[in-house]
């Protein structure tokens, strides 16, 4: 069996994944739990939508008068950043046949960063980058089902602030890429501007919005402010490149 | 919600989300090559993202009582001051959020 034997060989180094998704999933199902969910819920979330941030941003939204306007813009807010990991992808994933629906389906942000660092050599390319998706993904589903049962078991008050969790996900990867981005710049790499304009422009637009238009509705005006800052930029560079 | 709702509540972020994660390979086929904009906005894009959602997740801190800002502040910081000190991705991530777990009851 080809296949088992590529798992094999994916599997220690998907290990980071393995335990960040389990906890995750973990603090997923129990925050579902903690709102009044089954396992079958959380389960079906994880197995079709498959996005961490996604899911949490819905389990408020489940618990709300239905908005189907608001779920869309809110998927669109909050998952528009996979239009990215996919144009990274684009030559990676060319000639993966029938994996390809698959690989392009799972492109989580934990997926992503594996499989952009680690090329197959040599191996059958479609069926390398799937093993990695399919334990990312089989992961996040068990760590679903394990905190929805576990869950059940534990009274929910002493639950209550788990779902921090994905905050804290965010301020790591944060601070991950600030240390990189640090590092780079005292190595000279890159300037002080590339270092700090993507992420204090998505910092400070979002807090903008935030103070100008409360909790609700703010994602849209911090996306425009950001587009707007990067096309500035663009053409700015660009003048720049041509005199 | 009803059932239907929710369902409904799966199908459309499902969608979206697929249909997010497909568009760029439904675009470019074949030999199609991204204009250098977009290739320079992903490169971008991460660490905007990053921020921006860092940002969204501490969107219900108040400064009227201390409860509204102690937990979530101090959780946020600790859990950066942790990563930079150890650089472990489950540790900083586990005691940022037993911290804020604790605050929550304490503050």
């Amino acid at each position: 069996m080809p296949l088992l034997q590529t798992l094999k060989k994916v599997f220690p180094r998907t290990l980071p994944v393995l335990s960040g998704y389990l906890f995750l999933g973990i603090a997923y199902g129990i925050a579902m739990r903690a709102r009044g969910f089954g396992p079958v819920w959380p389960l079906m979330m994880s197995l079709f939508i498959y996005g961490g941030s996604m899911q949490f941003a819905l389990i408020d939204q489940l618990t709300r008068a239905f908005a189907p306007l608001t779920i869309l813009l809110l998927s669109v807010l909050i998952q528009a950043r996979h239009l990215f990991y996919g144009l990274s992808m684009l030559e990676a994933y060319r000639g993966t046949g029938k994996w390809k629906p698959y690989l392009v389906f799972s492109l989580t942000d934990e997926t992503y960063s594996l499989v952009v660092g680690m090329p197959p050599r040599g191996e059958n390319a479609g069926r390398w980058y799937a093993c990695v998706s399919l334990l990312d993904h089989v992961y996040w589903c068990t760590g679903t089902l394990l905190g929805s049962l576990l869950g059940s078991l534990l009274p929910t008050a002493y639950l209550a602030g788990i779902d921090f969790s994905m905050t804290a996900l965010f301020v790591v990867i944060c601070t991950e890429q600030s240390m990189d981005s640090f590092a780079k710049w005292k190595a000279g790499g890159i300037t002080a501007r590339e270092a700090l304009f993507a992420p204090l422009l998505g910092g400070l637009s979002t807090l903008f919005s935030l103070i100008a238009l409360g909790q609700s509705s703010f994602l849209l005006l911090a996306m425009a402010l950001i587009l707007t800052g990067f096309l500035t930029r663009w053409l700015t560079e660009e003048k720049e490149r041509r005199t | 919600m009803t059932t239907m709702q929710m369902l409904l509540t799966l199908l459309i972020s499902a969608g979206v989300t697929v249909l997010l994660r497909a568009l760029p390979f439904l675009i470019y086929r074949g030999s199609r090559k991204p204009p250098a904009f977009i290739t320079w906005l992903g490169a971008q894009l991460p660490r905007t993202v990053m921020a921006m959602l860092v940002v969204y997740c501490l969107k219900d801190v108040s400064f009227t009582t201390s409860a509204g800002w102690v937990p979530a502040l101090c959780a946020a910081a600790a859990t950066a001051a942790l990563h930079v000190w150890k650089r472990q991705t489950i540790l900083s991530i586990a005691g940022g959020t037993a911290l804020y777990m604790l605050l929550l009851r304490l503050v």
